[in-house]
């Protein structure tokens, strides 16, 4: 169960050169952890994230999401598990500006076929939960930004997905904000959510049960808090 | 997931509504083009379908050719060889023929009580009233036993009537002619005016004969109409009625025919056929708009797609497929085409009623001319709006993300 990466490696052509962004990484991630991947930029964390999150495929190695291989995936299998299994939060929200606040978080539930009304009941109980019943029809650009990601958390957590993946949720937020948020990722953690954060800020990072480092395409530390059980 | 998209494009569309609209109006004046131009075109064909009609159907009409003495010729019609002895030999002889209705005309001052009126009298036989499709309103027609005795009586045209009696009903009444008493034994329905605005309703018939030996003194015929049964047999009656006159008249090998005999059917079939074509050219002309409209579509749809990049990659990373982004662009650009088109369709109809009311020209719109331009906006969103689309479509989530 949970994540399993065997030597996957992802590589770019820029011109001639080709560049591996992930040279031969294996990992795994069990159900009901919180894992923070941290690196400086150009590490390849933003790769393994993508990888991760099912937008995009590896050139070699295998990916098993919940006991299935998707490193072979087609595009379209790919939009389906990423709508099932995986919840997505930006670090710039990435909410549709013309929509609300309701139907933003309601959107993943359109691609998975749900009746609008059963759509539009499950976005309010999931807003409720995050504390921004008040604010459902409210459009992104009156939100605050703690808001907004509490919004993009919602809109994460409607499809009831396994794994949060959260790309630097806290780098457009103050410091209040961030805190709030990480708690929000902290008490998901609790109720049994698989969260993976990718982050540059130690901080953030020694919120998370287990910090894994890469650098230039390769897991360099992979570090599990004492205080961890699974 | 198909209602959804329609909801989304519509949303859009409202989001951007000037530019929606500038987009649409292309489609719109297109439409209104082609809607507006084609009922010109059918306009034109109607009324030459209606003078055909008028004419009667399949029919051929000989008229004496000029006549000629000493090598000097006259006017065409001059020549006197046109008798009615051809007309009784035609009717005869040849296969394939309904009616044979042979006439003299000339112009007279029509005398009643105090009112005179100046108009065509024509002698004509029976057959006259079928082969160009008249009724008569009250009291009856020409009849055979007035030929054979060569009764003074005469059929009035509706304009004759009312000029000469008002209200009154002339049948029973007498008129003079030339200064000699008709009887008017009927009056004719109206008929209206001819293609060639004509009025068709001012005439005075009288028995052929009358007017021949009684009227205007003359042997011989101004013309004779024929209508053939089939219309293939048009070409086939038209050549045996030729070499039949040519042998009655004593005209050997090359020497000019001294009579007319001319199809007037296959000369409205040309013209309706030309009609067709002028419509079928101002119908293209539209369609360019249309085309030109379209392109217009795909010009917007490239840009909007642009602007939306971001938005595409944010539904694709919520599990949007290739079908559903593919559905939501597509769909707006129909939606361009179908709105565009509805609203065409209005510009169109005004446009021909316009057209018709202030420049005086016929014009006639039918289901066909709405609903192929319709069909062809519907069309054209969906052509141009499949590159936009599929661009949308096959965006890389990653690179759609990080679009700024």
């Amino acid at each position: 169960m949970g994540i399993t990466l065997k030597e996957i490696t992802k590589c770019y052509k820029i011109g001639e050169e080709t560049v591996a962004a992930l040279a031969g990484v294996s990992l795994e991630i069990e159900n009901g952890e919180f894992v923070a991947i941290m690196g400086p930029s150009g590490s390849g964390k933003s790769t393994m994230m993508n990888i991760l999150g099912c937008l995009d495929r590896p050139t070699s190695g295998s990916y098993l999401l919940e006991e299935q291989e998707v490193a072979t995936l087609t595009d379209d299998e790919l939009a389906k598990t990423r709508n099932k299994r995986i919840g997505f939060v930006f670090q710039n929200f990435n909410l549709l500006s013309r929509v609300s606040a309701w139907e933003n978080v309601a959107l993943p539930l359109v691609y998975a076929g749900i009746a609008e009304k059963e759509r539009l009941n499950r976005a309010a109980a999931i807003l409720e939960s995050v504390g921004l019943a008040s604010r459902k029809q409210h459009m992104p650009n009156e939100l605050s930004g703690g808001q907004r990601q509490r919004v993009a958390i919602a809109r994460a957590l409607i499809n009831e997905p396994s794994i949060i993946m959260a790309d630097e949720p806290t780098g457009n937020l103050d410091s209040r904000s961030s805190v709030d948020i990480m708690r929000i990722f902290g008490d998901l953690n609790e109720q049994g959510k698989t969260i993976i954060l990718v982050t540059h800020e130690p901080d953030i990072a020694q919120s998370a049960k287990r910090v894994i480092t890469v650098r230039d395409g390769l897991i360099i530390s992979d570090e599990v808090k004492e205080q961890y059980h699974v | 997931m198909f209602k959804e998209s329609i909801a989304i494009a519509l949303r859009a569309l409202v989001a951007n509504k000037l530019r929606s609209i500038l987009t649409m109006l292309g489609i719109i004046i297109g439409v209104g083009a082609v809607i507006s131009m084609v009922s010109i075109g059918m306009g034109v064909k109607e009324k030459v379908q209606n003078s055909i009609a008028s004419l009667g159907s399949n029919m051929l009409i000989v008229t004496p050719g000029a006549a000629s003495s000493q090598g000097v010729r006259s006017a065409s019609g001059s020549s006197t060889t046109l008798t009615l002895e051809d007309a009784e030999y035609i009717k005869k002889t040849i296969q394939g023929i309904d009616y044979v209705s042979p006439s003299v005309s000339k112009s007279y001052q029509i005398i009643a009580g105090n009112q005179n009126w100046t108009t065509t009298v024509y002698g004509v036989t029976p057959e006259y009233m079928a082969i160009k499709s008249l009724t008569v309103g009250s009291g009856s027609f020409v009849s055979q036993p007035d030929i054979n005795s060569r009764n003074r009586v005469a059929v009035l045209g509706a304009t004759v009537a009312e000029n000469l009696f008002g209200e009154m009903n002339p049948t029973g009444q007498n008129v003079r002619i030339n200064n000699a008493p008709y009887l008017v034994v009927g009056v004719l329905d109206s008929k209206g005016q001819s293609s060639m605005g004509q009025d068709q309703d001012d005439i005075v018939l009288v028995p052929l004969t009358t007017a021949q030996e009684r009227l205007v003194g003359i042997t011989y015929l101004n013309s004779i109409s024929i209508q053939v049964t089939k219309m293939e047999g048009m070409d086939q009656a038209q050549e045996q009625i030729t070499s039949l006159l040519r042998q009655r008249h004593k005209i050997n090998g090359t020497k000019e025919d001294d009579f007319t005999v001319r199809n007037l059917t296959s000369i409205m079939a040309m013209m309706a056929e030309t009609t067709g074509t002028i419509t079928l050219l101002l119908g293209s002309i539209g369609a360019i708009s249309l085309l030109v409209g379209g392109i217009g579509i795909m010009n917007i749809m490239m840009v909007s797609v642009t602007e939306r990049t971001r938005e595409i990659g944010i539904r694709k990373a919520l599990g949007a497929t290739y079908r559903d982004i593919m559905l939501q662009f597509l769909i707006e650009s129909v939606v361009i085409g179908v709105l565009g088109g509805i609203f065409g369709i209005f510009l169109g109809i005004l446009s021909a009623f316009a057209i018709s009311t202030f420049g005086g020209m016929n014009t006639v719109i039918s289901a066909v001319s709405i609903l192929v331009p319709f069909g062809f906006s519907i069309a054209v969103g969906l052509f141009f709006g499949i590159y936009p689309a599929r661009k949308a479509a096959l965006l890389d989530p990653i690179e759609a993300l990080r679009y700024e």
